[in-house]
């Protein structure tokens, strides 16, 4: 039970780092980003083709496919997004959701859809006795990782200009604006930095997931779930939605196994009939 | 120090604002009254650069800012506050304040901001929405002014609020007006905007059909009270 407690938190960790990216571009740019599980996935596939082909480590991967990947981010922003904002949001939607259909694509032409081998770094190979049971030290790894990278995003969030700029932006955007505040400056470095915590969590995954094109595609519909019952747009409510889920489905897949893939739309089903706007949202948020 | 020349703003199909030509002088308070749907919010937002779709030329200090984005309107010294008074609930109060930066030459200090509304320095670590429907408001009036804006657009301030934050509010508007801000005010209650202004325009379907004095004002207040509907 705890032992699967704790798969739970790990799996919920991936949620928290999609989702949190997820729900701080919703907030700014009102765009759904339904490419942000092919950056995950692209993640992933980085730090495979770091290591296949030029024999970089995982840990050098772990800074190197991000930043890249982010860079990526701001180029798509500038080029496409930001022009596309002012329009109607569908096109942004159609946009991304093409964009990840076209990545998901270009990957599987060039390596097929079965999954790509990835080992677990030697220095996290072995196990960690945790008292009541013994847990392989990668998934300790990647939950503390994630625990601190949400923790440090909070701080910046909560305790600095530029986060309050953001919450600001975040909450209402227009108002920001009308308040002096240059939204559009602030709008690129976030979506980057939403597409790098994607590619971060991909990166992580990598040593214990299937590395293969679809495991976005298969992950960002649980992620969009997390972010609605977080609270479109709430921060806070992304993560702790995150890790929730990631309990609900590990547990639910334990003891009822047979609706583990239908739980979490239940629990967001049931989250919306309680609080329409989500866990963490405001109802003005939700309109 | 604001000149509004045929200014014409629509939703799609249904126009809003019909060739609205007005200016306010420096130090004046000038107010905008009409019933709902006249198109007064339209205009402050208009002037805001927030409404898109809309014609004409909006002047500020001699400059036009027709086609400037908000936040450079809101730098040039455009102090906003919406008719919904627009706290941030993810910010505290004291964020609130600070969140806007600096424009104009003569700009509050947090210290002097908490002198005039203690209130808020008590609660500023509170999140902004948790504040009263007055706190609120004296929040938003505090947030523009500590920005030193020239130019307050301010929509409905008074409403829904009690007798006494009403006064208040007046002896506020008085003060920075003595101060030299330029003030342009939604407001319905017609006794309270002859008490703080100095002219006012009757606002119907998007069109200015009327110009007042105060003394005007006071003579039809009864009637005018009747044709807004309250």
């Amino acid at each position: 039970m705890l032992q699967q407690a704790f798969n739970g938190l790990v799996g919920g960790a991936f949620y928290a780092l999609l989702a949190l990216g997820l729900a701080v571009i919703f907030g700014m740019l009102g765009v759904v980003n339904f490419a942000h599980g092919a950056f995950y996935m692209l993640g992933a596939f980085g730090s495979y083709v770091l290591l296949d082909s030029f024999g970089v480590s995982f840990w050098l991967a772990l800074p190197i496919v991000p930043v890249v990947l982010g860079v990526v981010g701001v180029v798509l922003e500038r080029l496409f997004i930001h022009r596309l904002a002012p329009l109607d949001p569908l096109y942004n939607f159609l946009f991304t959701f093409g964009l990840a259909l076209i990545l998901q694509d270009l990957v599987k032409r060039q390596y097929g859809v079965q999954s790509q081998p990835y080992p677990r770094p030697s220095a996290l190979g072995g196990s960690i006795d945790l008292g009541l049971f013994t847990y392989p030290a990668y998934q300790v790894f990647v939950l503390g990782v994630s625990v601190v990278l949400c923790g440090a995003v909070w701080v910046i969030l909560t305790r600095t200009r530029v986060g309050m700029i953001v919450r600001a932006a975040t909450e209402r955007p227009e108002l920001s604006r009308a308040l002096g505040i240059d939204v559009a400056r602030w709008v690129t470095p976030v979506f980057g930095f939403g597409i790098a915590l994607a590619a971060f969590a991909g990166v992580l995954a990598a040593p214990m997931r299937a590395v293969n094109p679809l495991m976005g595609s298969d992950l960002i519909i649980t992620v969009f779930a997390v972010v609605v019952i977080g609270g479109l747009g709430s921060v806070f409510g992304s993560v702790a939605a995150g890790f929730a889920v990631g309990l609900v489905s590990a547990l639910g897949n334990y003891y009822v196994p047979s609706l583990s893939q239908t739980l979490v739309f239940i629990l967001m089903a049931a989250v919306l009939l309680w609080r329409p706007a989500g866990l963490f949202g405001r109802e003005e948020a939700a309109l | 120090m604001l000149r509004i020349d045929g200014l014409s703003a629509w939703y799609g199909e249904a126009q809003a604002l019909r060739d609205v030509s007005l200016h306010v002088d420096k130090g004046e308070i000038v107010t905008l009254v009409g019933r709902n749907g006249a198109g007064k919010t339209t205009l402050l937002r208009s002037l805001m650069g927030l409404h898109h779709g809309t014609s004409g030329t909006v002047r500020f200090m001699d400059e036009d800012i027709s086609a400037l984005n908000p936040h450079k309107r809101a730098r040039r010294g455009l102090g906003y506050v919406p008719d919904d008074r627009g706290i941030f609930a993810t910010l505290s109060v004291e964020e609130n304040l600070t969140l806007p930066p600096g424009m104009g030459p003569d700009p509050w200090s947090l210290e002097r901001v908490y002198e005039t509304f203690p209130r808020l320095k008590e609660r500023r670590r509170f999140p902004g929405t948790k504040l009263s429907g007055g706190e609120q408001q004296m929040l938003a009036l505090a947030r523009v002014l500590r920005t030193g804006a020239r130019l307050l657009l301010c929509d409905e301030p008074t409403e829904g609020l009690s007798p006494l934050i009403v006064q208040q509010i007046g002896e506020i508007l008085r003060e920075v007006k003595a101060a030299g801000v330029t003030v342009l005010l939604i407001e319905q209650n017609v006794h309270f905007a002859a008490t703080v202004a100095d002219r006012h325009h009757l606002l119907a379907e998007g069109r200015i059909v009327e110009s007042m004095d105060n003394d005007e004002v006071r003579a039809r207040e009864d009637e005018l009270l009747q044709y807004l509907g309250i």
